[in-house]
């Protein structure tokens, strides 16, 4: 496929609430943060699915490899002490 | 003063109408996949203005007719959109630069609006100004883009502009409905608008390299409802359904 045909490939990040996390929602195809920016308004949140918006290239992500899968993530299987299910929150703390 | 408010609304109505009309036809025929969603959004925009509006003028009439029955059952004869909104889309350039134009009257034209003694047209208008902001920001940098692009790109453009320009003047216009209204304090007084629309054009043409090209006069006549040759086809297809199944229920 020709490259100068459809643009870069952007990933489309929306946030439902301010504070929430951004959410990956999709992708798109765009030739410059103008376009990507408002391309995404129109394809990712036409039913009222966030606040805010966020675009990366692709390009610019990096991601780990699924052969490197055992050795970055089977490790803290069995490391339940991290987790903090053990702990008691005192009663005067409330929510948190 | 009654038929005034109707004709005014009417004609804000039918002239949104015409125009998300237009714009439903690059449905499916964007340039890319991104572009045809954006734009048909923008049509639907509209297409809701216009149906707040038909909606707003029909009870105005006071017959018992609805928004559907303006839009569906009315001739080209008895239709008052601007002839702007009726000219062909032609390539995305010639559709970029035309929507550039009418978007930048809108915003200033429905924030006027929007401070309207008559409520319903200042809530229908307060709540366009949100849309058209967007719509304008589309249209403005693709007119940018266009003309900063290619060779063809720029030609393409330039090619639009000339053919649209003569339409641009009908904007502008006010008759006896619009002076009626304004003393009322319900109608925007377009001359004011003028000065503001001509700098914010000037300046996006030079933006894109743009000539503006002489005209010896400016088009008009759909105050009278006197329409271009276009308006006959875009009626015949956007009321052939309705008129063949006139008591369709959804």
């Amino acid at each position: 496929m020709n490259k100068d045909s459809q643009g870069e490939l952007w990933e489309v990040f929306v946030q439902k609430k301010s504070g929430q996390p951004f959410v990956h929602c999709g992708n798109l195809h765009a030739y410059d943060k103008e376009m990507a920016l408002q391309n995404a308004r129109d394809l990712y949140t036409r039913r009222g699915e966030g606040m805010s918006l966020w675009i990366v290239l692709s390009s610019s992500i990096v991601a780990s490899s699924p052969e490197d899968a055992g050795s970055f993530f089977e490790p803290s299987n069995d490391k339940i002490y991290r987790h903090p299910t053990f702990y008691q929150i005192p009663d005067g703390i409330g929510h948190m | 003063m009654k038929d005034s408010l109707y004709n005014y609304t009417l004609r804000l109505g039918d002239t949104s109408l015409i125009l998300a009309q237009r714009l439903s036809e690059w449905t499916g025929h964007g340039p890319f996949l991104e572009e045809d969603l954006a734009l048909t959004n923008i049509a639907l925009d509209i297409f809701g203005r216009a149906k707040g509006l038909l909606e707003y003028a029909a009870k105005k009439e006071g017959k018992g007719r609805t928004e559907d029955d303006l839009a569906f059952f009315r001739s080209d004869r008895e239709f008052f959109n601007l002839l702007i909104t009726e000219q062909p889309n032609g390539d995305y350039a010639k559709t970029m630069i035309r929507q550039s134009i009418i978007d930048c009257f809108d915003l200033l034209f429905y924030t006027e609006l929007a401070k309207s003694k008559d409520l319903t047209l200042a809530g229908i208008a307060s709540k366009s100004v949100k849309e058209i902001t967007y719509h304008k920001r589309h249209s403005f940098s693709w007119v940018v883009r266009f003309g900063n692009g290619t060779e063809e790109s720029f030609s393409r453009l330039q090619k639009g502009l000339n053919e649209i320009w003569a339409y641009s003047g009908e904007l502008f216009e006010m008759n006896e409905d619009d002076h009626n209204l304004i003393k009322e304090g319900i109608a925007v007084d377009l001359d004011s608008l003028k000065q503001k629309w001509e700098l914010e054009i000037k300046d996006l043409f030079e933006k894109a390299n743009l000539v503006i090209p002489e005209t010896l006069f400016m088009q008009q006549g759909s105050r009278k409802a006197l329409h271009s040759e276009y308006l006959g086809y875009i009626l015949a297809e956007m009321q052939s359904i309705p008129r063949m199944h006139p008591n369709a229920k959804w």
